[in-house]
């Protein structure tokens, strides 16, 4: 097995025990970021320099016996829009082109505790915003798969990386479903926790009472692994809870025997792409064959989720993006007169279109005569929608479904449609409005050899469920695939 | 002027609280320091950081609401309000709008028809502003993060004032109620504490409120006094020229004792203001308030009786001793040490303010400690120094808070207590001054004040007055 085709935690496993160096597994990583970038366009920065220093100083730990983790001396990379200090930081964002924060990102430095060589920073929609990483100022991100098609977003550049075996796992963010259904697409791993699990302190903040910080990696196992290294309470974020319940890679056990797994029957209506359909209904019946009980029912309120996560959304990112305003950092437009000139051209020329849809939208939302109606109502909605799956939890350990309606688009074709765009979010959103934990698991590829991914959906603080019947689903699936 | 007129004025009064650090992050509060250096990647507004409430502001604003007899909100939100200015790193301020954390609440003051209640519309929890400073030379600005999330009270008053002397009274009862709890030092001049002034008039009897202004860069009690005047009358001659008053923000301009419109109600900004999603709502339980009644202190109306009933001061004085929380802990403390409350209040009021007055200081600026003055007054008491030579030595006290004993050692101005000594002197004085021998001899009772004072004067006033007096009298009749 080449180095670049094992999982993290193997790679971990092997740095140990000393059959390879921290610097071939850099190297390697290095590599392929070499070989593959022309072509994927995963990375915003690469810092080959710092990540070639910091497998010096990583090996030396591992030898002296500082680091003993299962991820220590393994290269990963992190989506630009967490905060790494020294190293550029740009959102996908022409705003922030030259920006290089102060200080490091809580999940982040959780990470490089662990002995984590960060190799550089992950291509995404600008400021999150989107579904296809196609938004980013600096260039579009391509499936590995096919590069005539889109990785999904906005955390596609994570996605893609881990995909290419252009690091061995990465981080992402999730506000609407930007882990989980570029993870679908590209065909790796990817979980959004629970809200409140890890830190924000440091993520540029899109939709702050929906952001959430996960792992995105080649199988269950490392996202596990990954998951359990940066949840941490952080007095930094006052949203952040603390849990005893850390010990996700604990719940690597393959066997769902008794599990209580819900199906909704509005998950499988108009718009769903048959072939997914397929897919998605084979697992569940794979998980059934394990000794899961498997049972459709109504969720109810699915089509209000978009709307309300739009209003919701875009509400926070009005306000949360004013700060780029030319004054402290970032772009500043070369020629202006007066202040609000300044203002005005610095983030004119600084955001790109789909920015400024939802800034011009959320603006609106929270305008004095429409905020009832909007935005209040929208927050209705949201406890609604917590209350469908508060419901639905009372009965099922886990909903499962798809992660996307479709598999990955061509390269074009969403940016046409933005309405039709935010539709395909359907099967992600309600989850960030309820802030529960949910992740992708690939299940399949369509006749055109996409992958498919299958989404499992827990209760608030129930990662090891999901996390427990994923892994059970995964074994399962590669013996049969292997057979 | 054929009508009359009737002024209604409200306030909006912010104080900077006294915490040690930020509304929501941990840097410093503290005066000066080189620009940006209490800063940090939240006070800054850096990309990705997030606020923490500071608990002791909380504290400090339920202290006050509830002294102001609020009503509390016990599950409270902050909320962001959207507007642009560099001073501001988020361009937006955290605020309360929907749910302040005290309302309806009331405090009372002293008018010149009697006791009035100010009623107090709510009490909110908000951050301060960086400082813009424009360089002329460069013709650029610069901003100083510093005062950037400086915890801050806004306490709004309801319409219930009629004349700047009521305003005044409100004031200072806000200032001494928040000064007595500790939350702020309440300086106008300062800016820890600043008033903006909401006023209306409408003709005497009606009761609809007329259109009102609001005035804002009023930075003493003065200007605030002359403002009032100055916009009453503004508005009053609009009405009587039959025009209408417009409601907008104006600056008074305290030099040329003038207001400027700065912006009127129809380009006001929409804040847009929403729940902030950074921050959980705070939750206030019965048994926080509680804890927060149990220990506040001893208010200015109760220590002013106390002192009347139980140190026997005048009530004119116990006002002057309890107008600062300063001046009240000096004195008590002293009276603690030296048993002798009317001594120490003697010494406060009448020395104490002549200093002040003359160093243009405030009672806050004192500096000197209780033991000294207790030190000084026993000094005084045992008859160790005379009155005169006391206020000498009280200055240095004032100045520089001196040990009085090592001091009067030092410069020798202890009382001369030798008969002997005392009576050359006298002597001295008399041989010297025939013309004055004589003239009391003749009956001029006035010429032996003339030699006491010069015996005085010789013994460079160390010497016992009353001594003097019996030994000239003893030698003249002689
Ligand atoms: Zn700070």
């Amino acid at each position: 097995m080449s180095i670049s085709e094992m999982t993290a935690l193997e790679l971990g496993r092997r740095i140990r025990s000393g059959d390879v160096t921290v610097l071939e597994a850099v190297q390697e990583a290095l590599d392929q970021i070499k070989k593959k970038e022309p072509d994927i366009h995963a990375y915003v920065t690469v810092d080959e320099e710092g990540a070639l220093k910091r497998a010096a100083k990583v090996q030396a730990m591992i030898e002296r016996g500082d680091l003993k983790g299962p991820l220590a001396g393994v290269p990963a990379a992190v989506k630009d829009n967490l905060c790494t200090k020294d190293l550029l930081t740009t959102c996908g964002s022409n705003i922030l082109y030259n920006f290089v924060p102060t200080y490091t990102a809580e999940a982040v430095q959780n990470l490089e505790k662990a002995g984590a060589v960060i190799l550089g920073k992950t291509n995404m929609d600008e400021f999150a915003m989107g579904s296809t990483t196609e938004t980013s100022a600096f260039g579009v991100t391509k499936n590995p798969w096919n590069t005539d098609h889109v990785p999904g977003g906005s955390s596609g550049g994570s996605c893609a990386a881990v995909a290419a075996g252009e690091c061995f796992y990465a981080l992402g963010s999730d506000t609407g479903g930007s882990i989980r259904q570029p993870s679908s697409f590209c065909g790796v791993t990817g979980i959004k926790p629970t809200y409140g699990t890890v830190s924000r302190y440091g993520l540029i903040a899109y939709g702050s009472s929906l952001d959430q910080v996960g792992p995105v990696a080649k199988d269950v196992s490392d996202c596990a692994a990954v998951l359990e290294t940066i949840a941490s309470y952080d007095k930094k974020d006052s949203t952040s809870i603390p849990r005893k319940d850390l010990d996700f890679t604990g719940a690597l056990v393959d066997d769902v025997k008794g599990m209580k797994i819900g199906i909704p029957r509005d998950y499988f209506g108009e718009g769903l792409d048959g072939q997914v359909r397929e897919a998605v209904m084979r697992a569940a019946g794979i998980l059934k064959d394990r000794g899961a009980v498997v049972e459709e029912f109504d969720l109810s309120l699915v089509e209000y989720a978009i709307p309300a996560y739009y209003v919701i959304a875009s509400a926070e990112a009005s306000s949360n993006l004013s700060r780029f305003d030319g004054v402290k950092y970032g772009l500043r437009a070369k020629e202006y007169e007066g202040l609000h000139q300044m203002y005005k051209k610095s983030r004119s020329e600084g955001f790109g279109p789909e920015v400024k849809r939802r800034i011009m939208l959320g603006s609106f939302v929270l305008s004095s005569g429409y905020y009832d109606a909007y935005y209040l109502k929208a927050l209705r909605t949201k406890a609604l929608i917590k209350q469908a799956f508060d419901k639905a939890f009372a009965d099922y350990d886990v909903i499962l479904g798809p992660a996307a309606p479709t598999t990955a688009p061509k390269l074009g074709e969403s940016l046409k449609d933005p309405l039709k765009m935010y539709l395909g979010d359907i099967y992600t959103v309600s989850v960030n409005l309820a802030g529960l934990p949910a992740m992708t698991v690939p299940c399949g590829q369509d006749q055109a050899g996409l992958p498919i991914g299958l989404q499992l959906i827990g209760d608030c603080f129930q990662e090891k469920k999901i996390i427990r019947a994923a892994y059970t689903f995964e074994q399962t699936f590669t013996r049969r695939e292997e057979r | 002027m054929s009508r009359q007129y009737e002024t209604v004025i409200g306030l909006e009064v912010h104080v900077e609280l006294a915490t040690k650090t930020k509304i929501f992050c941990g840097c410093s509060t503290e005066f000066g320091g080189e620009p940006n250096t209490h800063t940090c990647p939240v006070c800054t507004g850096m990309p990705g950081s997030l606020p923490v409430l500071n608990r002791q502001v909380v504290e400090y604003a339920l202290a006050v609401g509830l002294a102001a007899n609020c009503q509390i909100n016990q599950y409270c939100k902050f909320d962001r309000k959207n507007y642009f200015y560099p001073d501001n790193p988020q361009n937006y301020q955290i605020s309360q709008l929907y749910l302040p954390i005290c309302h309806d609440g009331w405090v009372e003051i002293d008018t010149a028809s009697g006791k009035k209640k100010i009623g107090i519309h709510e009490i909110h929890m908000e951050e301060d502003a960086g400082k813009l400073i424009h360089d002329e030379w460069e013709d650029c600005s610069l901003v100083d993060y510093n005062r950037s999330g400086v915890p801050l009270i806004e306490i709004v008053s309801e319409p219930d004032m009629r004349n700047a002397d009521e305003v005044m009274a409100y004031l200072e009862k806000l200032r001494l109620m928040i000064q007595y709890l500790g939350a702020s030092d309440c300086k106008l001049q300062e800016g820890s504490m600043r008033a903006d002034v909401n006023l209306s008039v409408r003709e005497a009897g009606t009761s609809r409120l007329g259109t009102r202004t609001e005035m804002k860069n009023l930075n003493s009690f003065k200007a605030i006094a002359r403002a009032i005047e100055g916009e009453r009358a503004r508005q009053i001659e609009l009405l009587e020229d039959g025009k209408k008053v417009i409601q907008e923000t104006r600056r008074w301009d305290d030099n040329k004792e003038s207001s400027y419109a700065m912006r009127s109600k129809e380009d006001a900004q929409d804040y847009r203001y929403f729940p902030d999603p950074d921050l959980l709502p705070v939750v206030i339980s019965d048994q926080w308030i509680q804890e927060i009644k149990s220990r506040q202190p001893e208010m200015q109306p109760e220590k002013m009786a106390r002192y009347q009933k139980e140190f026997q001061i005048p009530e004119y004085d116990a006002g002057i001793l309890t107008s600062t929380i300063h001046m009240a802990r000096l004195f008590e403390k002293t009276t603690a040490l030296c048993g002798k409350p009317k001594e120490v209040s003697n010494w406060l009021m009448v020395e104490t303010m002549r200093l002040l007055k003359e160093h243009e200081q405030t009672p806050e600026d004192l500096s000197f400690s209780p033991e000294n003055l207790a030190r000084l007054i026993a000094l005084v008491d045992e008859g160790a120094i005379n009155r005169t030579v006391a206020k000498t030595v009280f200055e240095q006290i004032f100045a520089q808070d001196v040990d009085p004993e090592k001091y009067v050692e030092e410069k020798g101005l202890g009382m001369v207590s030798d008969q002997g000594a005392l009576r050359k002197a006298v002597e001295d004085v008399i041989a010297a001054n025939p013309q004055s021998v004589e003239d009391y001899r003749k009956g001029k009772e006035k010429a032996m004040g003339y030699l006491v004072g010069q015996t005085m004067r010789a013994m460079k006033g160390k010497a016992d007055p009353g001594m003097v007096n019996k030994i000239v009298k003893e030698l003249l009749t002689k």
